[in-house]
C-alpha cells in the first residue's frame, strides 16, 4: 500500500517539471524565435498601433461597414475576454426571436435588397469572436454598404471577390471573407 | 452532402487509417521496452528518472499493486490541481491577477482533469492563471492520458501472457507513455498549431483600439463587486460605450496539442476549439481531429501486435470505424438540413460554394457544417470533449449523436486507452453472448472467459448507466438541479442528461447552456467523473490480472474466430444493444420529443 508512495511523489514531481515547465517553455521559445507574428496573436497594425487581430472578429453595426456574425458574448458583443456561443437550443423561442430581429435589422438597413439572407449572417457564432463571414454574406451586404458610402456596387463587388479566402489547400474548410480586413480595405479606398 | 464534404471526410478517414499501423507498431515497441533506434536518445533520461524516483524498472506488479500505484498517482494529481487553483493568486505567471478559484469549482476541475474528463465549469480566460493552466491542467492532460494508456496496455498483457502473475510495472509504463509517445508528438503538433496562428506566449492580455465603437448595457455591481438586481430580480445595467477590445494571451498551442492528443478536451479558453486562437484554420482543425483519434486508433494495432495476431486488432478497428460512420452520417444529415423555423423568415440555409448553409447557430464560418458535425462526432466517439461548435445549439437529432456516443461508453475509438479497454470489455461480453447461444465455454484470444471475468466485465458495463441515470434523476428532482437549465422544454432535460453522460463518460463536452458552475453541479458532476473513471479502471485491471494468470488454450475447430466479419457484426450489435437497452427511454424524453415537437410545428 505505502511502498508506492516514494515513486509516486518523486515521479509526479519530475514529470510535472518536464511536461508543465520545460515543455511549454520550449514550445514558446521555438515559436517566438521562428513564428513571432502567429505566436503573439496575428495582430493588425494601423498607424503603428494594434487595431485588432486578423483572427479575432470585431463588432460592426454601422451601415457603411460590412457586418460580421452575430456574437453572443457579454456584456458586449465580440468581447475577447469572454468567448462563447449563445447555447440556445434549436427550438427555443428566444433563438427564433433573435433570428427574426436580426433579419429585420438587415432588411431595415437595406429595404431594397430582396435577396435571401445567408444563414451565417443571422446566427451567433460558436466563439462569439468569429472573424469571418461566408462569401454569400459579404455579397449580400454590398448594396447597403455601396449606398451608405456612395460607391459603385461593382467596385465593391470586386473588392469583396478579391478578398474571398478559398478552402485551405483547395479542399479543407469553407470559403470565407475576413470582416476586419475587408472593412480596413474599405476605409483605405477613400 | 456535397462532393467537397465527402472529400474532406474521406481525406480525414484515409489519413487516419494510414497512420494506425505505424503508430500502433511504435507504441507496441515502446511498451515492450524495445524503443526503435531513432528514439533511443531518450533512454538515458528515462533511466535517470527511474534512479531518481527509486523505481526498479525490471520489477513487475500484480494487478492490485498496479491499481494502487495508479490510485496514488491520481490522488496526487487531484491534490496538485486543487492547490494550484486555490493558491494561484499568490503564485507567479498570473499577469491578469486572477484570485483563488472557489472551493467547489476547484474540486470539480481537479477531479475533472485527473479523470481525463476536462469538463469546464469555469471560463478559462477569466479564471485560470497561466501557471494553473500549464502546471496544473496541461500536466494532468499528460498524466490522465498516460493513465488510460497504461490500463489498456495492462489489459493487453492480460491477453498476451499466460500463467503469469504480473501485468507490468505502472511507473515504467507511465514514464514511457509520457516520454516516448505523448511528449514528442505534442511538441510537433504544438508547433504546427502555432504555424497556423494558435498563440504561444506569456504576455499579459492586450488591449487594442477597434475600428468601430460599441454601445452596450453594462451590468452594475455593488461595492462588494456583486451584480446588482432590481425589485423583480433582473440585473441592473447602465449604458456604456467602448472602442477597445481585450485580446486574451497565453501559452495556448502547447496545451492545445496535448488536449487533443490525450483526448482530454479542456480548452485554454471558454469557447474551446471554436476559439480562433486555439483553432485558427481548417488545417489546424484537421490536425486537431487527427490528434484525437491517432492514439486510440493506433492502440488497436498495438493490441493485435502484442497478442501475436494482428487480425484481432483490425477486427476491433473495423467495428469502431463502422459505428463511427453511421453516427457521422446522422450528424451531418441533420445539421446540413438546417432549422425549419428559419425558412419561414426568408433565411437561406442551402449548402453551396458561397456559404456553408445549414444550422449555423453556434458554429464558426471557417469550419461550416461539415467540419463542425465531423468534429462533434469525433470528440464524443473518443472521450475528448473538445468542441469546435456548440452542441447545445445542434438540431435535436444532430445533438443526439454526441450524447448517444458518450452513452455507448466511448468505445468508438474512444479515449486514449479507455476506448480500447472499453471495447475489449464489449468483446468479452460478445463472446460470452455467443457462447450462451451455441452452448460452449466462451474464449477470447486464447483465454477461457469464466465467472470472475464476466463479473468484472459486467461491472464496467453496468456502472456507467446506473451513475448517469441516477444522477440525472436526482438533478431533475431537486431545485438546485433544475435551476441550471437554460433552454425550455425537452431540451432542458437533454442538457442535464448530457451533463451527467459527459461526466460519467469522462468526455467533458456539454450542452453548455446548463449553468453548471454552482455548488450542486460542481459536486455532483465531480463525483460522477470520479466514479465513472476509477470504478471502471479497477475492474479492468482485475480482469487483466485474472486473464494473465490463465493458461492459453490452443484454438480448435470449435473455437469461434474473433477476427471475422461475423464477429465484427456481433461486436457492433453488442455495443448498440447494451447502449440502447440502457438509454432509449431517457433519449426518447429528450432529443426525440424535441424533434417530434419541432417537425409537428412546421
Amino acid at each position: 500500500m505505502f511502498k508506492e508512495i516514494r515513486p509516486a511523489l518523486s515521479s509526479f514531481a519530475i514529470l510535472t517539471l518536464i511536461t508543465g515547465i520545460v515543455y511549454p517553455l520550449a514550445v514558446t521559445g521555438i515559436s517566438q524565435a521562428l513564428m513571432p507574428d502567429q505566436a503573439n496573436g496575428s495582430l493588425v497594425v494601423k498607424d503603428g498601433k494594434p487595431t485588432g487581430s486578423t483572427l479575432i472578429g470585431q463588432n460592426f453595426s454601422d451601415p457603411k461597414y460590412f457586418w460580421g456574425r452575430p456574437s453572443a458574448t457579454s456584456p458586449m458583443p465580440y468581447n475577447g475576454a469572454s468567448s462563447g456561443g449563445s447555447n440556445l437550443g434549436p427550438t427555443n423561442p428566444a433563438l427564433i426571436d433573435a433570428v427574426k430581429a436580426r433579419v429585420q435589422a438587415l432588411k431595415e438597413a437595406d429595404p431594397g435588397n430582396g435577396r435571401p439572407i445567408p444563414v451565417d449572417l443571422v446566427t451567433a457564432s460558436a466563439s462569439g469572436l468569429d472573424p469571418e463571414i461566408s462569401p454569400a454574406a459579404a455579397l449580400y451586404q454590398i448594396s447597403r454598404v455601396a449606398k451608405a458610402r456612395g460607391i459603385e456596387p461593382a467596385k465593391l463587388q470586386r473588392l469583396v471577390e478579391e478578398r474571398i479566402l478559398g478552402r485551405q489547400f483547395g479542399f479543407l474548410g469553407e470559403p470565407r471573407v475576413n470582416v476586419l480586413e475587408l472593412n480596413l480595405a474599405l476605409d483605405s479606398m477613400h | 452532402m456535397t462532393a467537397n464534404g465527402m472529400l474532406q471526410i474521406g481525406f480525414y478517414l484515409v489519413t487516419l487509417l494510414l497512420l494506425v499501423k505505424p503508430m500502433g507498431w511504435y507504441m507496441a515497441r515502446i511498451y515492450e521496452g524495445n524503443a526503435p533506434p531513432f528514439m533511443r536518445w531518450l533512454s538515458p533520461l528515462e533511466n535517470l528518472l527511474y534512479r531518481l524516483c527509486g523505481i526498479k524498472s525490471e520489477e513487475e506488479m500484480n494487478w492490485g499493486r498496479y491499481a494502487i500505484a495508479m490510485l496514488w498517482f491520481s490522488l496526487l494529481g487531484v491534490a496538485a490541481v486543487y492547490a494550484l487553483q486555490r493558491l494561484q493568486g499568490m503564485l507567479p505567471l498570473n499577469p491578469q491577477q486572477f484570485g483563488a478559484v472557489s472551493p467547489d469549482s476547484s474540486f470539480n476541475t481537479a477531479i475533472s482533469f485527473m479523470t481525463n474528463t476536462n469538463w469546464q465549469g469555469y471560463s478559462g480566460e477569466s479564471t485560470m492563471s497561466y501557471l494553473t493552466q500549464m502546471m496544473g491542467l496541461a500536466v494532468q492532460n499528460f498524466f490522465s492520458a498516460a493513465a488510460g494508456m497504461v490500463v489498456a496496455v495492462a489489459l493487453i498483457r492480460g491477453f498476451a501472457r499466460h500463467t503469469a502473475h504480473a501485468i507490468g510495472n505502472f511507473w515504467v509504463d507511465m514514464t514511457r507513455s509520457i516520454l516516448y509517445i505523448l511528449l514528442p508528438l505534442s511538441v510537433v503538433i504544438a508547433l504546427l498549431f502555432v504555424g497556423q496562428g494558435a498563440i504561444q506566449n506569456f504576455s499579459p492580455y492586450r488591449t487594442v483600439s477597434t475600428v468601430e465603437a460599441i454601445s452596450y448595457d453594462n451590468p452594475k455591481v455593488d461595492s462588494q463587486g456583486n451584480p446588482m438586481k432590481d425589485a423583480q430580480g433582473n440585473p441592473v445595467t447602465e449604458k456604456a460605450t467602448t472602442k477597445e477590445q481585450t485580446l486574451p494571451m497565453g501559452p495556448v498551442a502547447s496545451q492545445e496539442a496535448i488536449k487533443q492528443l490525450g483526448t482530454n478536451g479542456g480548452g485554454f479558453f471558454n469557447a474551446n476549439s471554436a476559439h480562433p486562437f486555439e483553432n485558427p484554420t481548417p488545417f489546424a482543425n484537421y490536425l486537431q481531429m487527427l490528434a484525437i483519434f491517432l492514439i486510440p486508433g493506433g492502440l488497436c494495432y498495438t493490441f493485435g501486435m502484442m497478442v501475436g495476431d494482428r487480425r484481432q486488432g483490425w477486427a476491433i478497428l473495423a467495428a469502431m470505424t463502422l459505428i463511427f460512420a453511421g453516427f457521422l452520417s446522422a450528424a451531418e444529415h441533420y445539421e446540413l438540413a438546417g432549422n425549419p423555423a428559419y425558412t419561414a423568415l426568408g433565411v437561406d440555409q442551402a449548402h453551396s460554394d458561397m456559404q456553408s448553409g445549414g444550422n449555423m447557430e453556434g458554429k464558426e464560418t471557417r469550419f461550416g457544417i461539415v467540419n463542425s458535425a465531423l468534429f462533434a462526432t469525433i470528440t464524443t466517439a473518443a472521450s475528448c470533449g473538445a468542441v469546435n461548435s456548440m452542441h447545445d445549439s445542434f438540431m435535436p437529432l444532430g445533438g443526439l449523436v454526441p450524447m448517444a456516443q458518450i452513452q455507448l461508453g466511448e468505445v468508438i475509438y474512444g479515449g486514449v486507452g479507455s476506448g480500447l479497454y472499453g471495447m475489449l470489455i464489449y468483446a468479452v461480453i460478445a463472446v460470452f453472448i455467443a457462447g450462451l447461444m451455441i452452448g460452449r465455454t466462451p474464449e477470447y484470444i486464447g483465454k477461457k472467459i469464466e465467472s470472475f471475468d464476466i463479473k468484472m466485465a459486467s461491472l464496467t458495463i453496468l456502472i456507467p448507466p446506473i451513475l448517469i441515470l441516477g444522477f440525472t434523476a436526482v438533478a431533475v428532482l431537486v431545485d438546485a438541479g433544475k435551476a441550471g437549465v437554460a433552454n425550455p422544454g425537452a431540451h432542458g432535460f437533454s442538457e442535464i442528461l448530457y451533463a451527467f453522460s459527459s461526466a460519467v463518460g469522462n468526455n467533458g463536452s456539454a450542452f453548455a447552456g446548463l449553468s453548471a458552475n454552482t455548488p450542486f453541479y460542481n459536486i455532483a458532476l465531480g463525483l460522477a467523473m470520479f466514479f465513472g473513471r476509477i470504478w471502471l479502471m479497477i475492474p479492468v485491471l482485475a480482469l487483466a490480472g485474472s486473464l494473465a494468470a490463465k493458461k492459453r488454450i490452443p484454438s480448435s475447430v470449435g473455437t469461434m474466430a474473433t477476427h471475422t466479419p461475423l464477429f465484427v457484426g456481433l461486436l457492433i450489435g453488442t455495443v448498440i444493444l447494451v447502449g440502447a437497452l440502457n438509454f432509449v427511454p431517457a433519449i426518447a424524453l429528450g432529443p426525440v420529443v424535441e424533434h417530434l415537437t419541432m417537425t409537428g410545428a412546421h
